[in-house]
């Protein structure tokens, strides 16, 4: 019946015979690598059931990876959202400090420039009233700094220190109504002196009425009250009127953005114009 | 029973082969004795038993020679298998279709042997036509006159005995 079975079979076996042969030829044979054919060819067909294998349980621990870290992602992405707002902190931090930095060095470059001796301050608080426009600076007369020493800006002139402390300053603007400065137009040197008019603008007073001044000329400092330097600039003609006096009424646009001022330069030399008079005194 | 009788034909064949190799070798024709029996088993008993005839006739051969062992044995299996289908599949009793299958089963032993070394490339054989015709004639007439001895040694007996009979009577 065995028998049987194998005859009506016997495609099977051939096939199982051919099969039998080309394995036993194969172990006998080397490849152009020099590798037994069988081993080459069991090796290969071993390898791929390894990938197949391989990649299976690669799946299997993804998902199995993916399932188990779901469990953890909001905690996980609560903590980088917390990282996030910690570095978006620090950047501006880091441009706030940048920016400082950039000022700190375009101050340093006026203190190069002028050829004074300076103290370069912060500015640390602003008015405690808006009818006095004044400021106040993290330098005090342990720095060095006396009343009315000047205040500049790379810009231009800011004001005074008016009251100094050990550790601070209050800086009296230039914008403000009780704050003066002797100025010049730098185009035709006609002079005259800058008062704060309690705004964002100035006013020029005692130009006489003959002086060329047009609007766009730069007003500039002219030391002649001995607090300011000599040359520092104030700012801008806007507007040139006619006052029906003997003296013009122009209004002057400061170049130094007060509000923005975050820094500024406490001029530690004395002026020619205070030096003599401290010298008259003594 | 039949197992038996195809281990003792080989190993005949084989025994004639090796030892008479000298004698059957004229110029380039050469008869391969262990095939010849491959093929008459295989058209005497089926594809079944032509297969592993064929197998182990060529196993034995391969081994026996300096060959790697299996690619005799897949060629005279194959030989075996196709000889054994068209025994049963046709009538191959004449000693022209015998002589047509021997012939063909030579060809295509001999074009699966040598593409076999050609393919891995364990030995080259020129330009073999002339000596594959050769032995697939001479396997061819061994086959036939095979098949008519067998046929007529039976017969040839009784009319012996039988005019013996006569003779007597």
């Amino acid at each position: 019946m065995t028998l049987l079975d194998i005859r009506q079979r016997s495609g099977y076996l051939f096939l199982a015979v051919i099969l039998g042969h080309v394995l036993l030829i194969s172990a006998q044979v080397n490849s152009a690598r020099g590798v037994p054919v069988l081993e080459a060819v069991t090796f290969g067909i071993f390898s791929e059931v390894q990938r197949t294998l391989s990649g299976g349980l690669s799946g299997i621990q993804n998902v199995w990876s993916g399932y188990i870290g779901l469990r953890h992602v909001k905690a996980e992405n609560d903590e980088l959202k917390r990282q996030l707002a910690a570095a978006q902190v620090t950047g501006q931090e880091q441009r706030a400090l940048a920016d400082r930095a950039r000022g700190f060095a375009a101050l340093l470059e006026l203190r190069q420039h002028v050829k004074l001796s300076t103290a370069a301050a912060e500015i640390i608080g602003g008015a405690a009233s808006a009818d006095f426009l004044t400021l106040t600076i993290d330098k005090g007369t342990r720095d060095g700094l006396r009343p009315d020493m000047a205040v500049i800006a790379p810009a231009g002139v800011v004001g005074r220190i008016v009251v100094p402390s050990a550790r601070s300053a209050k800086v009296q603007l230039l914008t403000d109504r009780n704050a003066a400065a002797g100025a010049i137009v730098e185009r035709t040197r006609a002079q005259g002196v800058v008062v704060g008019a309690g705004e964002d603008r100035l006013q020029m007073e005692y130009v006489s009425e003959v002086a060329d001044v047009v609007a766009g000329d730069v007003v500039v400092t002219s030391g002649i009250e001995g607090v300011y330097p000599k040359g520092f600039v104030i700012g801008r003609v806007e507007t040139v009127e006619k006052s029906g006096t003997a003296y013009k009424r122009i209004t002057v646009r400061p170049a130094v953005d007060f509000s923005s001022l975050e820094e500024a330069l406490v001029v530690l030399t004395p002026t020619p114009a205070k030096e003599a008079g401290q010298g008259v005194q003594e | 029973m039949r197992a038996a009788g195809v281990i003792l034909a080989v190993s005949a064949a084989l025994a004639l082969q090796t030892t008479l190799a000298r004698f059957l070798v004229r110029g380039a024709i050469t008869v391969d004795l262990v095939l010849v029996v491959v093929v008459y088993v295989a058209l005497s008993a089926g594809p079944t038993t032509g297969l592993l005839t064929g197998a182990f006739a060529g196993l034995v051969q391969d081994a026996l020679s300096s060959n790697i062992i299996g690619i005799g044995g897949l060629s005279k299996t194959i030989v075996g298998f196709l000889a054994g289908i068209i025994g049963t599949q046709f009538i191959v009793t004449q000693p022209l279709p015998r002589f047509v299958v021997f012939f063909g089963g030579t060809v295509l032993h001999a074009v699966v042997f040598m593409g076999l070394y050609m393919l891995l490339d364990l030995r080259q054989f020129g330009s073999p036509y002339g000596a594959v015709t050769g032995q697939a004639t001479a396997n061819a007439v061994v086959g036939v006159v095979a098949f008519q001895l067998v046929e007529l040694l039976p017969g040839a007996v009784e009319r012996r005995r039988a005019a013996k009979t006569r003779l007597r009577r």
